[in-house]
């Protein structure tokens, strides 16, 4: 009876330490659920989820605070990734946050630009080029198509072009189903 | 003594329709009215114009180049004048346009100064690059940049070279013609080729349909000064394309993801080799190629073609038929659809040829995959077909590439042996450039995540500076001041100020601080605006002050007129 408890005992304090020890040294910097959220956003940057940005939004997933519709850049396609993720039905997205769009990149029309500097601040990736009084112009490459240079804009000078296929982007369509004629 | 040979696993025995077009000799296409040389013909990045409209260009002259280590530069094929530098309508599937440069030709096909090179007497990378500058890409298909494929890489070495004469592909006979007219040249470039390479081995692959080019190429073989071995093997589809050549010839396979100088073996089309024997030894870049133009048509023939000829042009020569369905770029097997006949033959163009009905019936509509593992049989690269299929039609695309998709070299052996004619070979391009597709996003998200995250830290560090900055300049303010004031109490005491009681001074001392800081900071106000002020108003002569007092007279005038009937009209509406 007492040898049972002490070695119940015993077993008690090695595991406490065991564990205490690990929790201590092999703690997991950061959320890795959040990361892998993260890596399916888009990283438009846009904010239309409501978050200033895709981190915050992946973050607020992993913590149960905001629901998996909220990103309209993402599309249906992100919504699915992200339930199979989670593990939750995938739903619609939720039409309060935006619609999908194309692709589209930021055009700065230079004969209208004041060189005010707004746009760059606003541009979450910093793809916007120019100085006080300077024309400025879009590092088309990095623009993620976010809209956030639109608004704060005094002239109205920015536009928002679609990405038209070109051959080194174009794809392959998926094969036509013949349909078996009957008639 | 007969070589072994290997037999790679798989392949298909298509009818090879090759004695259509290979009977007749080879016709110099004549120079068209206008020609469209596409920039972006190779693998690689496109080239970059050197010309512009309204420039005459002759012959042979760069007019695009290369840009970046894979690329070619390309030239006028013809002495005329640009007309245009702008997107046309490509030989490609997707059907896009892409930056081409017309040449509205001028009839005399006048020459550039063609220098010949002597290659043994260059160092080998300066050779490359002229290689490069010539515009010499693989004319195989693939249309590699050949410069970089001459590079034996870090080895130095490549052991083996296989001169690719296969040609399996049905109704294509460009390098049988080829091999049978100008075996000579192509030894020639054989002879470069092993020099830059350093192989001590050469080997010619030419499948058994083409005794006449077999007994040419041996002819030729046997008047070198080196050793070249021309072998025949199987007729075997796909026993042209490189990997299942170095297969047959050596039995060695390349390892998947890898490239056959991996294994010390460097393959070239026959073509290739004699395009570099015309760049070496006469100068010329590559401004043509032989073209089979064949199906339906009057007289399927092959045709020396300048690059930027519209394919419309080669038809009529070779007479155009009624009941022409569309026109594929390459074979039967390979092709791919052309989106109109006006779009130019290209360094990739090896073959023309014209659909009708009766030749290619269109597919019967395809039924549900039996998995009956035909198509696993008959796949070279020996991968599992069907189960790719799944995949691709699920959009599993991360188990498709785990089943080894990018070794799926399109052949289309697997869509020729399907009994339920499925089009196999489209689901898997489909699945191809939709993996890439999605690489380039996921590649795009990691630079915005890290843009977006620098400037985060960006902002944040400024902020820091800013607040630091700010600290720092009010504690220096705050000792001047306090320095100021030490001063003044000393005068004001005539004692040193150390003497001074600490705690009733403290407090008097941290207003008469503010207040001083107040007074300097009026006082630099003060400073500023003077600068600021005009300088032209001091010391002013009477005259001119009156001038300026008479003018601002009249500006208050004039405000106040200005202000006057605003006033009136409110009296009487």
């Amino acid at each position: 009876m007492l040898t049972a408890i002490g070695v119940m005992v015993l077993l008690a304090v090695v595991i406490g330490v065991a564990l205490g020890w690990s929790a201590i040294r092999l703690k997991v910097e950061g959320n890795p659920l959040a990361e892998k959220i993260d890596a399916i956003l888009p990283q438009t940057q846009c904010g239309q989820c409501g978050f200033p940005g895709c981190k915050p939004y992946a973050e607020a997933i992993a913590k149960g605070e905001a629901d998996i519709n909220q990103c309209p850049p993402g599309g249906e396609d992100g919504v699915k990734q992200l339930a199979e993720l989670l593990g939750v039905e995938p739903k619609p997205l939720d039409g309060e946050h935006g619609v999908p769009k194309p692709k589209s990149v930021a055009l700065i029309d230079e004969a209208t630009c004041i060189g005010c500097t707004l746009c760059i601040q606003a541009c979450p990736v910093d793809a916007i080029v120019g100085a006080a009084k300077q024309m400025h112009t879009i590092i088309a490459d990095e623009c993620t198509g976010c809209e956030l240079c639109l608004p704060p804009c005094p002239v109205d000078c920015i536009a928002m072009v679609e990405i038209r296929e070109d051959l080194p982007h174009w794809k392959w369509r998926y094969p036509q189903i013949q349909l078996k004629r009957v008639a | 003594m007969a070589r072994e040979l290997f037999r790679f696993k798989g392949g298909v025995h298509p009818p090879d329709h090759k004695s259509e077009s290979n009977g007749r000799p080879i016709h110099p296409a004549p120079i068209p009215r206008q020609l469209v040389i596409p920039l972006r013909q190779h693998i690689g990045n496109p080239a970059k114009p050197v010309v512009s409209v309204g420039d005459t260009v002759r012959t042979g002259q760069l007019i695009a180049e290369a840009d970046g280590t894979i690329s070619a530069a390309v030239h006028a094929s013809s002495s005329g004048t640009v007309v245009a530098i702008e997107p046309r309508t490509l030989p490609h599937a997707s059907g896009l346009p892409d930056l081409c440069v017309v040449i509205d030709t001028d009839g005399r096909d006048e020459w550039v100064t063609r220098t010949p090179l002597d290659y043994r007497a260059m160092p080998a990378a300066d050779l490359r690059m002229k290689l490069r500058d010539m515009g010499l890409a693989g004319l195989g298909g693939a249309v590699f940049p050949s410069a970089v494929k001459l590079d034996a890489g870090p080895a130095q070495v490549c052991p083996t070279l296989i001169l690719n004469g296969g040609e399996c592909e049905p109704w294509i006979t460009c390098d049988d013609v080829l091999m049978r007219h100008h075996a000579d040249d192509i030894l020639q470039g054989v002879a470069i080729m092993r020099h830059l390479l350093g192989s001590t081995e050469v080997l010619v692959g030419i499948e058994d349909n083409k005794p006449e080019a077999l007994a040419a190429m041996r002819e030729a073989a046997a008047r070198l000064d080196f050793a070249v071995e021309v072998v025949a093997v199987p007729s075997l589809y796909p026993g042209g394309g490189a990997k299942q050549m170095i297969e047959t010839l050596t039995g060695k396979q390349v390892p998947s993801g890898k490239l056959s100088t991996d294994i010390g073996i460097q393959v070239f089309n026959v073509g290739t080799a004699h395009a570099l024997a015309r760049a070496v030894h006469h100068g010329e870049p590559m401004i043509e190629r032989l073209v089979t133009v064949t199906g339906h048509v009057l007289r399927p023939q092959n045709f020396r073609v300048r690059i930027g000829t519209p394919m419309q042009a080669l038809i009529d020569l070779a007479g155009d038929r009624e009941g022409a369905t569309g026109v594929l770029m390459g074979g039967p097997m390979m092709g791919v659809a052309m989106p109109n006949t006006q779009v130019p033959v290209i360094k990739a163009t090896n073959c023309i040829l014209v659909q009708s009905r009766e030749l290619f019936p269109a597919p019967p509509a395809a039924l549900p995959c039996i998995r009956c593992t035909r198509c696993a049989d008959a796949c070279p690269a020996e991968l599992q077909p069907q189960e790719l299929f799944r995949f691709a039609k699920a959009g599993d695309f991360g188990r498709a590439q785990e089943y080894h998709l990018f070794d799926c070299i399109e052949c289309g052996c697997c869509t020729y042996v399907c009994p339920s004619h499925i089009p196999l070979v489209e689901y898997y391009r489909y699945a191809k450039s939709e993996i890439w597709a999605r690489e380039r996003e996921k590649r795009a998200a990691d630079l915005a995540r890290e843009r977006h995250e620098f400037r985060q830290f960006r902002l944040e560090r400024e902020k820091v500076e800013k607040a630091e900055k700010l600290a720092a300049k009010a504690a220096a303010s705050r000792a001047l001041a306090a320095q100021d004031q030490a001063k003044r109490a000393e005068q004001a005491t005539g004692a040193p100020a150390a003497a001074q009681p600490a705690v009733p001074a403290a407090d008097t001392g941290e207003v008469d601080a503010k207040k001083a800081l107040i007074a300097a900071a009026l006082a630099r106000a003060q400073a500023k605006k003077a600068e600021a002020a005009p300088k032209n108003t001091q010391q002013l002569s009477p005259e001119q002050q009156q001038a300026i007092d008479e003018i601002e007279a009249r500006r208050a005038k004039i405000r106040e007129l200005a202000r006057k009937p605003l006033e009136s009209e409110t009296e009487n509406p």
